[in-house]
């Protein structure tokens, strides 16, 4: 067994060998695996961000204290980390199923479109009490999103296209379809954005509460939070409880088997897609209306669409480790706008990524040290 | 609008897709995914855009891209062919790595104005043909000329010669490759190698002739991405890529150009009077993608051709059947 897959050192006295591993690890094993990568990686960005001139230990010193210092930039971290939530478990869902969804970010810019169309139309006025506003809104929001995954879910199914290229392909159409939008129909001013939304469209945040509650002032927490926890944990009860989520994990898992046990295949990829692009439209939703309170593409589309990918792989697809990773990743976005050169916050993340996959090896194989003369 | 000039800048523009999907289709053959192909191509253009400023020699330029890319796109290799993880996260990680490494490396290098740039120049005799010589050999730039011959070369290699029966075995049955003793992790490191390389020459490409300097990000814009989507469309053949290819170069030139004039085949141009009409111009390379995606997937689902066997699956000596 071990023969056929040995790579054999010699060091010394030593010998170091890789076997498969036969038996499951223990429940702690894959966690600290993680971990560890994780460490390796901001080591190989320490090294990489000071051949770039920059002092690493700096930067992650400020990283830290600039997203967790006190309970102010605590909360824009959670700000910064409530559209990667949603977004990451919109990620999850498709990646669970083997479906590469890499066009959250695309249905994350249609949900803030489909959510502003309310707004801009406009379909209900500005004295529509908010609990009316937002949930038309999350619907408009979730709605764009699956419209915006149906469609490389259907070419998929229908035509076996290629769902990495299809789904990047519609991010682009998307950010054009909206600056269309905000430069030619809704701008305000001729500016590239549209107006601003009224009171009654914006998730309400945590500083509106200043008055009874002093503590919060200042604090920019908004209910988006809320909606992407709720979120984490109705889409665990589907995955692990539900009679939907057995078929997405053993379509994922194996395919054939799944055709074999009688699973629609083509109609669960299409449904997949659709949940996927509603996740991530929603994420868009919350942003538009919680953070941005207008249409604009610059804010809108910067990239979480991507890191969603990172953090749904960080957290081994289990949405409720997701809320957790996209407060780190939140972090690291928040920091990582002041830091010089402003591209290390894109190179730190897909550094974690790279040492995330690379460490897939260790759950799957064992190294073995030996003694004794050779 | 005079459609040979736009065909003619078209070609240049379809160069650095071209190198791009060839350098993808050597290492799909060998059975490796790479979609790290947008991350090597920003290496590619950043750091021959940079060795230019700081030598003033283009060529070396693109020999220092070309390395840097291949030297990049071997991070690929080790975590799918030796560590045997999944091909296309380790791909996307890449033009994660990619990207973020070229943008930190090349902070301050868009105001770095202009620098020397790779000759231009036509092929004497040839640009007498009719239309033809126009749009092919009249002051195109050398990487052009170096993609005409890429093609039929690319084509003979993997269809003619020994080294492409093996290179073809790898990708289609690696078991039995290994089994006539044909190194097939050597094989797969040294095509992913080569597809890096090539990436790096698209990226090269760009920065150094055919929009030259570096815009960070939208320096690549996506042409990573349409790349990995032609060699679908090609089928996987030289033939095929060349002329997808050129005819996205020709797309994205004639979307460049259409805004410009003022009247368009005798009507007023809406483009030009409507400027953001122009973000569903944006739009075509995209939807033509996505289109052709579908046009290829179908045939290929029809004619029973497909991507090489074992693309996408880590070869594991020894396990059965594989």
């Amino acid at each position: 067994m071990t023969e056929s897959t040995t790579a054999n050192k010699k060091r010394g006295s030593f010998r170091i060998r890789v076997e498969p591993r036969l038996n499951v690890p223990p429940a702690w094993y894959p966690a600290a695996v993680t971990f560890g990568a994780l460490i390796v990686a901001l080591i190989l960005g320490g090294v990489l961000i000071s051949f770039a001139g920059g002092d690493p230990i700096k930067s992650y010193l400020h990283i830290a204290n600039a997203s967790f210092g006190d309970i102010g930039v605590l909360s824009d971290t959670i700000v910064k980390a409530t559209p990667i939530i949603l977004v990451a478990l919109a990620c999850s869902v498709a990646f669970r199923m083997k479906l590469w969804n890499i066009g959250a970010e695309g249905q994350f810019i249609m949900g803030a479109f489909g959510a502003s169309t309310i707004v801009l139309t406009p379909v209900l006025s500005a004295e529509t009490p908010r609990w009316i506003f937002i949930p038309v809104m999350m619907i408009a929001g979730m709605a764009a999103g699956a419209l915006w995954g149906f469609i490389p879910g259907y070419l998929k199914a229908k035509f076996n296209v290629n769902e990495i290229i299809s789904t990047l392909m519609l991010n682009y159409v998307a950010v054009a379809w909206v600056n269309f939008w905000i430069f030619g129909v809704w701008t305000e001013g001729g500016f590239q954005m549209s107006p601003k939304f009224p009171d009654t469209a914006s998730l309400p945040r945590l500083l509106d509460y200043a008055k009874t509650f002093p503590i919060l002032r200042g604090l920019t927490t908004h209910l988006g939070l809320v909606i992407g926890v709720v979120a984490a944990i109705i889409l665990w009860f589907i995955i692990f409880r539900s009679r939907w989520g057995y078929e997405i994990r053993l379509i994922g898992d194996n395919p054939q088997a799944a055709k074999y046990a009688g699973i629609n295949i083509t109609k669960n990829v299409i449904w997949v897609m659709m949940l996927s692009g509603a996740l991530a439209g929603l994420g868009g939703m919350s942003e538009v209306t919680g953070v941005v309170h207008r249409l604009q593409t610059a804010p809108i589309a910067a990239g979480y669409g991507f890191t969603g990918i990172i953090v749904a792989w960080l957290a081994k697809l289990n949405p409720l480790v997701i809320i957790v990773a996209s407060i780190l990743f939140g972090a690291l976005i928040l920091a990582g706008r002041e830091i010089q050169p402003s591209g290390v916050p894109k190179m730190i993340q897909g550094i974690i990524l790279v040492c995330l996959i690379a460490s897939d090896f260790m759950l799957r194989y064992r190294i073995v040290i030996e003694r004794g003369e050779e | 609008m005079d459609f040979t000039i736009i065909l003619q800048a078209g070609i240049a523009s379809g160069t650095v897709l071209l190198f791009a999907t060839i350098g993808e289709l050597f290492s799909e053959r060998a059975g490796v995914l790479n979609l790290g192909v947008e991350g090597m191509m920003l290496i590619g253009a950043m750091s021959a855009f940079s060795t230019t400023i700081a030598t003033g020699n283009p060529w070396l330029g693109v020999l220092v891209a070309m390395l840097f890319a291949g030297l990049i796109s071997q991070i690929h290799a080790f975590i799918v062919i030796t560590l045997q993880a999944d091909q296309v996260v380790s791909g996307l990680s890449l033009t994660f790595l990619g990207a973020g490494i070229s943008l930190v490396l090349g902070e301050g290098l868009s105001k770095a104005g202009t620098v020397a740039l790779l000759p231009n120049f036509s092929i004497p005799l040839l640009t007498l043909i009719p239309i033809l010589g126009k749009i092919f050999f009249t002051n195109q730039s050398v990487l052009v000329y170096i993609g005409y011959l890429l093609v039929p070369l690319s084509w003979y290699y993997i269809n003619r010669t020994r080294p492409g029966l093996h290179l073809r075995a790898v990708g289609e049955y690696p078991s039995a490759a290994d089994a006539l003793g044909i190194s097939v992790f050597r094989m797969r490191y040294f095509y992913v190698f080569v597809g890096g390389m090539l990436a790096g020459l698209a990226g090269a490409t760009i920065s150094l002739a055919v929009s030259p300097g570096w815009f960070s990000e939208l320096t690549t814009g996506g042409q990573g991405w349409i790349a990995i989507g032609l060699v679908i469309f090609a089928q996987w053949d030289p033939i095929r890529a060349a002329v997808g290819a050129y005819a996205f170069g020709a797309l994205r030139r004639l979307i460049l150009d259409i805004q410009g004039p003022l009247v368009l085949l005798g009507f007023d141009n809406p483009f030009y009077y409507n400027p953001y009409l122009g973000f569903f111009l944006q739009m075509l390379p995209y939807l033509f993608t996505v289109t052709v995606l579908v046009i290829g997937s179908r045939e290929a689902m029809r004619k029973r051709i497909g991507a090489p066997a074992a693309l996408g699956n880590p070869y594991i000596r020894g396990e059965r059947g594989k």
